[in-house]
């Protein structure tokens, strides 16, 4: 069992009136932004991360998102490098870097290559689409989005496996000489994670890699749907997946008493909204959600199905006890809180779990208070829920050929 | 297709070895049309006026309406050249050009490629060159039903408006958007709606007499775009419509159809 931690990292500021208020994505101004509260952010959020790890958890999960307050990190790679400096034990899971949008992906297998060789080896590289926000920030030609994914990725484990210099003339980048000087210290290169919310292609790209999928505070049902997907992918691919390939973040925050858990599971609502936030997502921009060509009409569908029959967007506002009751949210005493974990555990039967907590309007006081509920009571609960119900994570049996993985890390073929 | 009252045919021809879908209509010497970044928006009154004295052509670019996509063709310039070739199937004598928006900077290029191909060319609203004063409307940040409402200056008091952008628009329109709405996209993502060598190009446009057709409150693409098309052309006419947006043709028809009759026959 493999159990990480989670948070968008949100921008918090009472004064900015953006708290707990069902905004629009990309249309707030940075006119807003304080940077002497975001200097006490970046660094609060990089505390919590550093103590989680004294907590226990085996991974620290980072993300990015572009012009937008839900999530503070539009360049996952500071936090990542940061981490890889200052932690000496925990993952560093980036879930994930969003490939289309470089222009220029040789830069970003250089920054990956130098956070793995700086952390010792401690990096799992995830890769992401994005969404309509990211390509309009950057720019980036949602009818290529796929394309650029994929041809990206190919570039980038080349650039980390191939001994340089090569030529890459593709269709989306071109080089004319390709000879970084660094490389990845696992071999042969670190462990590709796909985070995903339920795109058929995606699923299927990922089992046909052998990578880990990781869905993102996915219902349930549908959440077992695409595990199930992967697995028959795999199958018809020639393999048998195993626990080790999929993944699942929630929503869970622990509190020293039901009370407290209450007032604080409730505050996942009235941060700044957050698309991906059930309650708290904020007002649709429906241009935004669909650029042209950006996802194909069969993955629309089922995305739908998802988040109910409106699309993700469908469960807008949905209370809180509604979300506590279908385990989108999970707070509570250690006592009230493990066997939901369980519940989850044995539905969907992941190798690797992640705790999504600290967000929302919660304090840096609520965060380290849970953070050390899960590291007295949680983790070890948990770990031993997961060797009884045969949950290994990709760093106990391999992706690649469900071998157990060595503490060091053994050579697996791309 | 013909109906008893209906003045013009649609039907899907093969043209530079693309099946496309062509309206036709009238009697005259040719006038091809290329429509806007939203597709052709069926045969209105322009249309009508037009075809009384010439034959009127419009074919759904490639990826737009019922016309096969082409997926190498990523620029307006890939489309143009496409184009050039089934002029060339078409069969036509030197037919008069008329583009509207995104059409217009399709003509442009065109007419920039081989200006002698052409008659005349009438550019109305057209995109491809930078404002120098304004920003050209992002249509990909607002949904279809906003961007059109946004090309007139004021919606409720044109007549055709509702048929351009029905209130309840049916499953096929809605397709039809999306689907014009994703070749737009891949026409003119970056740089938005504009090619900055395209006034370099425009001086081999010298000899074709041009007709520069703008609103002069275009929230679409900005009039100074049109300025910049007008000095550009040696030799053009550029007529600035007040009191209407970027489709004149749909706000104010009765001078849209004055302006470009005059010029199209000569006078």
């Amino acid at each position: 069992m493999f159990i990480g931690h989670f948070t968008e990292q949100p921008w918090q500021d009472d004064k900015t009136g953006l708290m707990g208020t069902q905004t629009t994505d990309l249309s707030i101004s940075n006119a807003l932004y304080d940077p002497e509260i975001g200097a006490d952010l970046y660094n609060r959020y990089l505390d919590e991360k550093i103590y989680a790890e004294e907590m226990g958890f085996d991974g620290l999960m980072l993300n990015e998102h572009h012009s937008t307050p839900f999530c503070m990190q539009g360049v996952t790679n500071i936090g990542a490098a940061i981490l890889a400096r200052q932690t000496h034990k925990a993952k560093i899971v980036i879930l994930g870097n969003i490939l289309p949008i470089w222009d220029d992906p040789l830069f970003l297998a250089e920054q990956l290559a130098m956070i793995d060789m700086i952390s010792r080896g401690r990096l799992v590289s995830g890769f992401v689409r994005g969404g309509g926000r990211e390509s309009v920030s950057h720019n980036t030609p949602p009818h290529y989005n796929r394309e650029r994914f994929e041809e990206a990725h190919d570039f980038v484990i080349k650039a980390w496996t191939d001994p340089g210099p090569f030529r890459w003339e593709g269709k989306h980048y071109h080089y004319r000489y390709v000879n970084p000087w660094c490389r990845p210290l696992q071999k042969p290169h670190p462990q590709i994670w796909i985070p995903s919310t339920v795109s058929v292609e995606t699923v299927k790209w990922t089992a046909e890699h052998r990578y880990p999928l990781v869905l993102l505070a996915t219902k349930l049902g549908p959440t077992r749907d695409a595990f199930q997907l992967y697995k028959d992918t795999a199958a018809e691919v020639g393999y048998e997946s195993g626990t080790q390939h999929v993944a699942y973040l929630w929503k869970v925050h622990v509190d020293e008493t039901e009370e407290k858990a209450d007032e604080v599971g409730r505050k996942y609502l009235s941060g700044v909204s957050n698309p991906f936030l059930t309650g708290n997502e904020g007002n649709v921009n429906p241009a935004l959600l669909s650029l042209p060509g950006h996802t194909s009409r069969t993955s629309r569908k089922l995305a739908a199905s998802a988040f109910g029959p409106a699309g993700r967007f469908g469960t807008n506002r949905r209370p809180y006890e509604d979300q506590v009751a279908d385990y989108t949210i999970t707070s509570g005493t250690p006592k009230t809180v493990l066997p939901k974990i369980r519940h989850v555990l044995e539905t969907l039967r992941p190798g690797s779990i992640f705790f999504w907590d600290g967000d929302g309007s919660m304090t840096h006081d609520d965060q380290m208070r849970s953070l050390k509920l899960m590291g007295e009571e949680i983790i070890p609960a948990v770990r031993e829920m997961g060797k009884e119900l045969d949950l290994k994570g990709p760093f106990e049996a391999s992706p690649f050929d469900g071998t157990p993985v060595a503490p060091e890390p053994v050579p697996v073929k791309a | 297709m013909t109906t008893a009252s209906q003045t013009w045919t649609k039907e899907i021809v093969e043209l530079a070895g693309t099946r496309v879908e062509m309206v036709s209509g009238g009697t005259g010497e040719p006038l091809l049309m290329l429509h806007d970044e939203m597709g052709h928006p069926g045969w209105l009154r322009y249309h009508e006026e037009l075809s009384q004295t010439f034959t009127v052509q419009i074919i759904s670019h490639p990826g737009f309406g019922k016309s096969d996509r082409l997926d190498w063709i990523d620029s307006v310039r890939d489309m143009a050249t496409w184009y050039m070739d089934a002029l060339d199937d078409l069969n036509l004598d030197k037919p008069s050009l008329m583009g509207f928006s995104l059409g217009g900077w399709l003509a442009a290029e065109m007419a920039t490629m081989s200006p002698e191909r052409f008659s005349r060319l009438v550019l109305v609203g057209a995109a491809g060159i930078k404002p120098p004063v304004g920003e050209i409307y992002d249509m990909f940040l607002v949904v279809a039903k906003d961007y059109i409402a946004a090309g007139l200056s004021d919606p409720s008091g044109a007549d055709e408006f509702a048929l351009i952008c029905p209130e309840e628009p049916s499953e096929e329109q809605l397709e039809a958007w999306e689907d014009a709405r994703e070749m737009a996209c891949r026409l003119s993502w970056k740089p938005y709606m504009h090619y900055p060598n395209l006034p370099h190009l425009l001086r081999r446009v010298k000899r074709l007499p041009t007709l520069i057709l703008w609103g002069r409150d275009d929230k679409i693409v900005p009039l100074s775009a049109g300025e910049v098309y007008h000095q550009s052309i040696g030799g053009s006419q550029l007529v600035v419509i007040d009191g209407c947006g970027h489709r004149p043709e749909i706000e104010r028809p009765d001078e849209f159809v004055r302006h470009t009759r005059t010029f199209l026959t000569g006078g």
